[in-house]
C-alpha cells in the first residue's frame, strides 16, 4: 500500500491561483468551473504575480476573495473601464475582467463596446446564463424570447421587452477586437475546450494583439428552477441554438499579426487611415 | 504626432523642472500643475466649460510620458480613475456639473475602497442641463452628497488662476495621505480667465512613495491585495464606516483652510468662495473706502468647512453675508458656525449670472444701515 | 491504480461528477450531510476508476483531487 502511494501522482488538484475558499456559488453553478479554468490558465502561464483581476457585480461579485492574484471589485458594469486603466498604468500586467450577462451586456454595454473598440489589451471572461442570478432571477439582456423569469413572468415578450443581445456577434464587428470565442462547460470535453479558449485569450493579451473575450454559455440551476443536470440539458436545447458555439473573431487565424493590422487592412481605401509612402502630410 | 505641437501646450516653455511664471487660463494652469504633481493619467469626457483642461491634457500628456484617454462617458472616465488609483497611480478627471453627477457613482466607490484621486468640477448652472455659464450651484453636491453612502470628499475652492495651480499641486498629496478622493470645485469663470501664474516644479512620479496596498500584481512577494467596497456583514461595514469617519475627524482637525481679509475689526463679515469671493472682495474694498467695517472670509476648503477660523470672527462680528453664485447653499454652513449669534443674510445670483461688486455693495450698505438702526433703538 | 478523493468541506453535492463519470463510480452519499448541509459526493468503487478526471473537470467547487 505504501509503495503504491509513493508512485501515485496528483493529476488534478486545485490550481494555485484559486484560493482554498468555499465560494458563494450555488451547487452546480458553472461560475465555479470557469473560475477554476481561469486560475488554471494563470498557473500554466506562470503569471499570478503580475495578474490583476476585476470582479463584477453579480453572482461572481466575490471573485476577489477566490482568485489569488491582486483583485479589484468594480461597480456594476464598469469592469472594462477599470481594467482599461489598470492596463494603462501597468502595461506589462495581465489584466482580466470577469463579468456576467447583466453586468457586461446591460448596464456595462457602453464600457464593454468601447473597451473592445479601443482594442484594450485586456481579457474578458463573460458568463452568459440568460438571467440575473444574484438578485434572484430577473430577465437579463441575454434571456431568450419566451424565457420565464421573475420579471418576465409570462415569458420574455419580444414585442415589449425586445430581443436578446448576442455579444460575440456584436463585438465581432469592432476593429479593436483580436479574439472572440463562445464556449460552454456542460461536459468534460467542453470544459477542456473552454480552457483552451481562455488560454488563447490570455495568450492574445500577453502577445499584445488586442482585446480578447471568451463567452461561456452557462447555467443557473437555482433561478431556472432546475437541477444542475436538467439545467445543462435546457441550456443545450435552448441556449446553444440561439448562441452558437465557435470562434467569432481571430485576427491571427485571418492572417494578421494583431487587431491593429486587421483594422488597417479593413480601412485600406481610406487615405486618412492608411499612411502614404511619403510619410505624414504635416 | 505633428512636429509643431509645442512641448508645453500654451506657453511653449522648454524647462519643465524649474518654477516659472507664465500667463495661462485657469483650466490650463490646473492641468499643467497636476502633471507637475506627478499625475500621468487623465481620463475625461468632453463637456463645457472644462473643455480647455482636457484639451490641454490631450496635448501635453504625450510629452511627459503620460496617458490622456477620452472615455465613452463620464461614468467610464471616473471608473478608469478608480482603476488607475487602485493600480497605484496619481490620476485625475475633470468635468462640469452634469458630468459630475454621472461621476458620483465612481466617487462613492472610490471613497468606499479608500482610493485617492483628483476630480475637478468646473461648475456651470443647473439643475439638469442648466446652462454653460459659471455657477456655484454644486456646493451642496460637493460637500454633502458627492455620491451614495457615508463619506466625504475633501473639497478645495480656488479663487485665482494661481490657486487653481497650487491647490491642484497639493491635492494629490492630500488624497494620498488620507486615501480619499479630493475635489477641486472651480467654475467656468476661473477656468476660462487668464492670469499670471507661477508654475511649480515637475515631480517625477517614479520618485513618489510606493503604495503597498495597490493592485499592481503581487509578484509572488506578498498576499494578494484587494480593492473593494463590498461588505455584506452589517457589523463589518459599520466598523469600516466608523473608522473612515475617524479619518474624516483628522481631516477636519488638520486640513481646514481659509483666508480672512479685513476681518479683525469687521462688523459685517462677507463669506464667499471661488469666483464670487473675487466679486465680494471688490465690494468689501469699496465699502471700506466708504467707512464701513466689513471683511471677507473666504473658505478655501469647503469640506472640511473652515469652522475654527470663522468661529473666531463670531466674538466681534455683528452680521454675516453669504455671497454665492447659487440660490444659497454655503449659507447653511455659515449658519451652523454662527449658530444664531448674529444674523446671516444671503446675496446671490444663479443660472450662470455673476453678481456685480455693486450689487454686493448695495447689500452690505443695507445691512450696515440695519445695524445702525438697531444700535439707535 | 487511480484514486479520486472528495474534500467534503468544499463539495456542495451538485451531482455534476456523478453525471460525468464514465464508469459510474461517483454517487452522492444520501446517508450523511456535510456541515453546510449537502449530501457529499463519494467514489464508491476506487478499483474501477480510470483516472480520466471527468469528475474533477465538472466539479464547480474544486472539491475533487485525482491521483494516479
Amino acid at each position: 500500500m505504501a509503495e503504491t502511494t509513493k508512485e501515485m501522482k496528483v493529476v488534478f488538484e486545485r490550481p494555485h491561483a484559486l484560493l482554498p475558499v468555499v465560494t458563494n456559488y450555488c451547487p452546480g453553478c458553472t461560475h465555479g468551473i470557469v473560475n477554476r479554468l481561469v486560475a488554471e490558465v494563470i498557473d500554466e502561464l506562470g503569471v499570478e504575480g503580475k495578474t490583476v483581476g476585476i470582479a463584477p457585480v453579480g453572482c461572481s461579485v466575490m471573485a476577489y476573495d477566490f482568485f489569488a492574484c491582486d483583485m479589484i471589485e468594480a461597480a456594476h458594469g464598469r469592469a472594462p473601464a477599470v481594467a482599461t486603466a489598470v492596463k494603462r498604468v501597468h502595461p506589462d500586467n495581465v489584466v482580466f475582467a470577469y463579468q456576467g450577462d447583466g453586468d457586461l451586456a446591460s448596464i456595462g454595454m457602453a464600457e464593454t463596446v468601447h473597451a473592445a473598440t479601443r482594442g484594450e489589451n485586456i481579457t474578458v471572461i463573460f458568463i452568459n446564463n440568460a438571467i440575473y442570478g444574484m438578485t434572484g432571477g430577473q430577465m437579463a439582456p441575454t434571456s431568450l424570447p419566451n424565457q420565464i423569469t421573475q420579471t418576465s413572468p409570462y415569458g420574455r415578450d419580444v414585442s415589449k421587452a425586445g430581443y436578446p443581445v448576442r455579444v460575440c456577434e456584436l463585438l465581432s464587428t469592432l476593429d479593436g477586437v483580436a479574439y472572440l470565442e463562445r464556449v460552454t462547460v456542460d461536459t468534460p470535453k467542453s470544459v477542456r475546450n473552454a480552457k483552451k479558449a481562455i488560454r488563447k485569450a490570455f495568450d492574445t493579451q500577453i502577445a499584445k494583439k488586442g482585446y480578447s473575450l471568451v463567452e461561456v454559455v452557462s447555467t443557473c440551476p437555482t433561478n431556472w428552477g432546475l437541477t444542475p443536470s436538467e439545467a445543462f440539458a435546457w441550456m443545450r436545447e435552448n441556449m446553444l441554438p440561439y448562441y452558437p458555439l465557435g470562434v467569432y473573431k481571430d485576427v491571427v487565424a485571418d492572417g494578421y499579426a494583431n487587431a491593429a493590422e486587421a483594422a488597417l487592412d479593413r480601412a485600406k481605401d481610406c487615405p486618412l487611415v492608411v499612411p502614404s509612402e511619403e510619410g505624414s502630410n504635416s | 504626432m505633428c512636429a509643431h505641437v509645442p512641448r508645453c501646450g500654451h506657453y511653449g516653455g522648454e524647462v519643465e523642472d524649474m518654477a516659472e511664471k507664465v500667463l495661462m487660463k485657469g483650466n490650463e494652469a490646473l492641468a499643467e500643475s497636476a502633471m507637475r504633481a506627478g499625475c500621468r493619467f487623465f481620463f475625461g469626457y468632453p463637456i463645457t466649460p472644462q473643455t480647455e483642461l482636457a484639451a490641454y491634457m490631450a496635448k501635453r500628456m504625450p510629452y511627459v510620458g503620460g496617458t490622456y484617454l477620452q472615455a465613452e462617458s463620464e461614468i467610464a472616465a471616473i471608473n478608469m480613475v478608480y482603476g488607475a488609483a487602485a493600480a497605484g497611480a496619481r490620476v485625475m478627471t475633470s468635468s462640469s456639473s452634469p458630468g459630475v453627477s454621472l461621476k458620483s457613482e465612481g466617487i462613492s466607490y472610490m471613497a468606499g475602497a479608500d482610493l485617492p484621486g483628483l476630480i475637478i468640477n468646473v461648475q456651470r448652472g443647473g439643475p439638469g442641463l442648466g446652462g454653460i455659464q459659471p455657477s456655484q450651484s454644486d456646493y451642496w453636491q460637493a460637500t454633502r452628497a458627492m455620491g451614495h453612502g457615508d463619506f466625504h470628499c475633501i473639497v478645495f475652492a480656488p479663487s485665482t488662476v494661481q490657486e487653481m495651480c497650487d491647490l491642484a499641486y497639493g491635492a494629490f498629496d492630500i488624497a494620498d495621505k488620507y486615501r480619499n478622493p479630493v475635489m477641486i470645485l472651480a467654475d467656468g469663470m476661473l477656468g476660462q480667465m487668464m492670469e499670471p501664474v507661477e508654475l511649480p516644479k515637475m515631480i517625477d512620479p517614479k520618485t513618489l512613495p510606493e503604495k503597498d496596498w495597490a493592485t499592481t500584481g503581487h509578484g509572488d512577494k506578498r498576499e494578494h491585495n484587494v480593492i473593494n467596497s463590498l461588505y455584506l456583514t452589517a457589523d463589518h461595514l459599520e466598523k469600516l464606516n466608523q473608522a473612515r469617519f475617524e479619518k474624516y475627524a483628522r481631516v477636519e482637525a488638520e486640513e481646514q483652510r481659509s483666508e480672512s481679509y479685513l476681518c479683525d475689526d469687521a462688523d459685517i463679515i462677507v463669506v464667499a468662495f471661488g469666483a464670487s469671493s473675487r466679486v465680494a472682495r471688490s465690494a468689501v474694498n469699496t465699502a471700506r473706502e466708504q467707512g464701513i467695517k466689513v471683511g471677507l472670509f473666504r473658505p478655501i476648503t469647503l469640506w472640511p468647512f473652515p469652522k475654527v477660523a470663522l468661529e473666531e470672527t463670531c466674538s466681534h462680528a455683528k452680521a454675516y453675508l453669504s455671497v454665492e453664485m447659487n440660490m444659497g447653499q454655503m449659507i447653511d454652513d455659515v449658519k451652523l458656525v454662527v449658530a444664531g449669534r448674529a444674523p446671516v443674510e444671503f446675496y446671490g445670483r444663479t443660472g450662470g449670472v455673476i453678481p456685480t461688486p455693486n450689487e454686493v455693495l448695495t447689500k452690505i450698505k443695507e445691512m450696515q444701515a440695519s445695524l445702525i438702526g438697531k444700535a439707535g433703538e | 491504480m487511480p484514486r479520486v478523493s472528495v474534500d467534503e468541506g468544499f463539495c456542495k453535492g451538485c451531482g455534476n461528477c456523478v453525471d460525468a463519470c464514465p464508469v459510474s463510480i461517483m454517487e452522492l452519499a444520501m446517508d450523511r450531510i456535510t456541515p453546510k448541509g449537502y449530501h457529499p459526493a463519494q467514489c464508491v468503487d476506487q478499483e474501477k476508476c480510470i483516472g480520466c478526471c471527468s469528475c474533477a473537470l465538472m466539479c464547480p467547487d474544486v472539491a475533487i483531487t485525482v491521483e494516479r
